[in-house]
């Protein structure tokens, strides 16, 4: 804030909403850089107890009082000491009374004393939140990044230039090419200047004194050259419209980049509710991380007992099937759409598939084939996440196939929601370079 | 006499703000309340709270403190457990004070005669704030400040910056002085200063740890001299004068701390008369400008909805009480001092024979100019006063096991009580008294502090944490004796430096 100081006796009325009104924001965030470690911790916490849906908003944070507090020095409890309060009713000097619990604080004010060590709380933005929550995790294989069909731009400074708006002058440039040129100007007179000065101071030595009222034709020229020469030089403009330089300003094509995530479920009557949450969540995290490096998101979600279908996000995790499991149906969906919509030269394609691992046992062969050959070339990530207790089926068998030969397939197992949120930091762990 | 209100509606404008100002000085002025000139600023919520963070200054230094103290006020505010304050009020040339934009006409104009006039006049009137603080100055040394931690977090990183302003804001009730008078200078000055000052300590601190042999010193002194000779109370100012590792920018930061201890002492030290004087004033000037037919009565209303809530005092017994509410002690006893000037019984002409029927606004006057909350109390609480808000003294020992009843708002008590609670507004009565005792200069350059136990208050656990942060500033083990009252002296805490 700018104070407006005045010596002006008298009272003065100033509106100061237009203001700035984040002045703490550098101290906030001093705050925070400072409990990074504690508040890391109650974010993790504050993960697992919490829905999915709820993601996309801040979070009220809770640190032990005692690891931020500010010590200063103080009394303890003990010793001796005697306080006055209000609004007595029946005590007479002299009563003894029993201390009550819960402190040897100043005597009826020990209510007051077990609020001590309550933790403090507050709430971080979203964007807060989120920074905090994925820090260490990058998305791997960003190299493809297309630009958008619709560029966009933004306006960035470069150099300088002789033509331009008024607003855009730039004083000090346009100084220094009018003293620059001032200087160029002048200096070709100068020289001629003092030239015909030491040559006029020359001549009048020469000449008799006797004869002062009549100077010779040459010091009239050599006087008449001198002031010519000096007008010259005083008629140089001080500032030009040469001199004016402008701030120039170009436009640069901003890479916007574009991503679809393709979300592949397994809802066939083994996948429970419990289980569709867990893929829920996990879906939900993939979503919001990809928010934080793509601008534009599209979501394609495809359900799939023993024929694939490609649904709404809605009908996707709510509606309950029963049936088979035939699991390249998906896939060969997902390559269908790819190929029809997603040209994987405009789009940066992520996979990621949730299933209890129950698969029709002769599919499992031709889902590691559809993957290998069709969609991992395209794709720039594709994870799979079993969520099952018990042991693990064919499917699994098979994808570690298609682990092994594709770098950028990751295949976690989950069994209970507290795995989701460690999982997913496994899959996309920064990598050492 | 015929109404002529200033305004019907609750909302304010630019001009009513003007208008209830201009009023509220003219009756201010009849009062001959002596002010700074006001500067009013309309701020938001979310300006309030910034202020808020910072202790109230419009300007401050970066730490991470203000963000938690942001935090913590931005949760209480939002989760609606607290309103914002009614106003901030700036101890400076012109007093700045802030109204809140949501507030209603009535509150601005609330605000403006608590704010601009109140405690204004009581910033200008007092002795504490006369002697301390310079209201001419403060908004430029906080920009100082401001820009010289700024300036130091860019050329040493911002970590060992916030090092050092940990340690001084856990040692800032210790930068003050007491006694002694500081002298005022102005900004400039100051920065002159600051570079002579530099230069001049570095080599005053070398000396003091010179080892060079001193050829005339006595044979047989072995006893050396202490030092320092005397103790000191201002552990900051010790610490900037004579720690031996600072380098030059650590002792200006500690200086900075200092300086901001100072600034706030006599706000901590007339926490009853600042807001009793602000809030008898409000009430007074409100009243005026009512009686003068110059408000509606619906502005009435609600001024003393707000008027009661503020000089609201719960009992004892009450879930809401924390402790005895300086408003309403304040204005209780600014009131009852106009009622002793204007009609003294027969008690108060015997307990208050100087006052009993004098001139209400001069008397009021005095009392606000000379005196703290402790002498305030101890001076000016009736035994009418006593009765009303029916206060009694409990005592708590803890070599019994239980309270005792040490005095009730009867004859034998008024003394008692009166002195117990000005006792209790005696900082040096609630802070453990402190002082550096002694630096070894020859061994280990360990320095030795010393804590005189008074009732026998004993320190708390959080004692080591602080010594841990003065052993940062001073550089070498830091040790903290305790002088019991029967006067053995025993080492309670030490902190070692570790190699």
């Amino acid at each position: 804030m700018k104070l407006a100081r005045t010596n002006r006796v008298g009272e003065q009325i100033i509106d100061r909403r237009l203001n700035g009104k984040n002045k703490s924001a550098v101290n906030r965030q001093k705050f925070i850089q400072r409990f990074k470690g504690q508040i890391k911790k109650a974010v993790t916490e504050a993960m697992s107890g919490r829905s999915i849906t709820d993601l996309n908003r801040g979070e009220k944070i809770n640190i032990p009082a005692k690891d931020i507090s500010e010590p200063v020095f103080g009394h303890g409890s003990g010793g001796k000491r005697e306080g006055i309060h209000p609004g007595n009713t029946d005590f007479v000097s002299g009563d003894r009374v029993a201390r009550p619990p819960g402190g040897g604080g100043s005597g009826g004010k020990a209510s007051k004393s077990g609020e001590g060590d309550d933790d403090f709380s507050f709430e971080l933005s979203r964007d807060e939140f989120l920074d905090i929550f994925f820090e260490d995790l990058e998305l791997p294989d960003l190299i493809k990044t297309q630009l958008a069909k619709q560029v966009q731009y933004k306006t960035i400074r470069a150099g300088y230039t002789a033509t331009g708006t008024p607003s855009n002058l730039n004083v000090i440039r346009s100084m220094k090419s009018s003293l620059g040129r001032r200087i160029a100007t002048r200096t070709p007179y100068a020289r001629k200047l003092r030239e015909a000065e030491e040559e006029l101071a020359a001549v009048l030595l020469l000449e008799s004194p006797e004869s002062p009222a009549m100077p010779s034709p040459r010091v009239m020229a050599l006087q008449e050259e001198i002031r010519k020469l000096k007008s010259r030089i005083r008629t140089i403009p001080f500032i030009d419209t040469f001199d004016l330089k402008y701030n120039n300003r170009i436009k640069q094509p901003k890479p916007t980049t574009q991503a679809v995530m393709f979300c592949l479920m397994d809802v066939s009557g083994s996948m429970d509710e419990g289980k569709k949450d867990m893929a829920k969540r996990f879906f939900t995290l993939l979503y919001l991380f990809l928010t934080r490096s793509y601008e534009k998101i599209d979501l394609v979600f495809i359900r799939h007992h023993t024929v694939a279908k490609e649904v709404d996000e809605e009908e996707f995790f709510y509606s309950r099937e029963t049936g088979g499991t035939v699991v390249s149906s998906a896939l060969q969906m997902m390559y269908e759409i790819i190929k029809e919509r997603y040209p994987s030269s405009d789009w940066n394609i992520y996979g990621a598939q949730a299933s209890d691992g129950d698969n029709w046992t002769d599919d499992s062969p031709i889902c590691r084939d559809v993957l290998i050959n069709a969609i991992m070339p395209h794709a720039q990530y594709y994870a799979y996440v079993e969520i099952t207790e018990e042991g693990h089926q064919g499917l699994w068998r098979e994808y570690l196939a298609v682990k092994r030969a594709c770098a950028n397939f990751a295949m976690q197992h989950i069994t209970s929601p507290a795995d989701i949120y460690p999982v997913f930091r496994k899959l996309f762990q920064k990598k050492l370079a | 006499m015929k109404k002529r209100p200033l305004s019907k509606t609750s909302e304010w404008t630019f001009e009513l703000i003007q208008k209830y100002n201009a009023e509220i000085a003219r009756v201010a002025a009849s009062y001959h309340l002596d002010t700074y000139p006001n500067q009013i600023e309309i701020i938001t919520a979310e300006q309030m709270m910034d202020a808020y963070s910072y202790v109230g200054m419009p300007v401050g230094y970066g730490h991470w403190s203000f963000g938690k103290q942001f935090l913590s006020v931005e949760q209480r505010y939002r989760r609606g457990q607290m309103g914002l304050a009614y106003e901030i009020v700036i101890n400076s040339n012109p007093c700045i004070a802030y109204l809140m934009e949501e507030n209603t006409m009535m509150m601005q104009a609330l605000v403006i005669a608590h704010a601009a006039y109140g405690h204004n006049s009581f910033f200008k009137g007092n002795y504490l704030f006369r002697t301390w603080t310079d209201a001419e100055s403060i908004i430029d040394y906080l920009l100082f400040a401001k820009n010289y931690v700024a300036e130091c977090e860019q050329r040493y990183g911002a970590d060992a910056v916030e090092e050092i302003l940990d340690s001084c804001h856990a040692l800032m009730n210790y930068g003050v002085d007491r006694y002694k008078r500081p002298s005022r200078i102005s900004l400039h000055q100051e920065q002159e200063r600051h570079k002579e000052r530099e230069d001049y300590l570095q080599s005053r601190i070398n000396d003091l740890w010179r080892t060079l042999p001193v050829k005339d010193r006595p044979p047989g002194a072995q006893e050396e001299a202490r030092f320092p000779v005397e103790p000191q109370e201002n552990l900051l100012y010790f610490i900037e004068k004579n720690a031996p590792l600072l380098e030059p920018w650590q002792r200006e930061l500690v200086r900075i701390a200092r300086k901001m201890a100072q600034y706030f002492y006599p706000q901590r030290q007339t926490q009853v008369m600042n807001e009793g004087w602000a809030t008898f004033w409000h009430y007074t000037l409100i009243n005026t400008l009512y009686d003068e037919g110059l408000l509606t009565d619906g502005f009435m209303v609600e001024f003393l909805q707000s008027h009661t809530n503020v000089i609201y005092q719960p009992a004892y017994t009450s879930k809401y009480y924390s402790g005895i509410n300086p408003y309403a002690l304040g204005f209780a006893m600014m009131s009852d001092i106009r009622r002793i000037c204007e009609k003294p019984t027969e008690e108060d002409q015997r307990w208050f024979p100087g006052l009993a029927n004098t001139d209400w606004i001069k008397s009021l006057d005095f009392a606000m100019r000379n005196f703290k909350d402790e002498s305030f109390v101890a001076q000016y609480l009736s035994p009418k006063l006593i009765r009303d808000l029916k206060l009694f003294a409990v005592l708590d020992d803890d070599a019994d096991n239980e309270l005792e009843i040490s005095a009730i708002h009867d004859d034998r008590g008024y003394q008692h009580i009166r002195q117990t609670l000005a006792n209790h507004y005696n900082l040096g009565n609630r802070e453990p008294n402190i002082q550096v005792y002694n630096v070894n200069r020859r061994g280990d350059r360990s320095l030795t502090l010393r804590h005189i136990q008074h009732n026998r208050l004993p320190l708390h656990e959080g004692t080591d944490q602080v010594l841990k942060h003065l052993m940062r500033l001073w550089g070498f083990t830091v040790r903290l004796e305790t002088v019991y009252e029967d006067g053995r002296v025993s080492l309670t805490h030490e902190c070692c430096k570790e190699d």
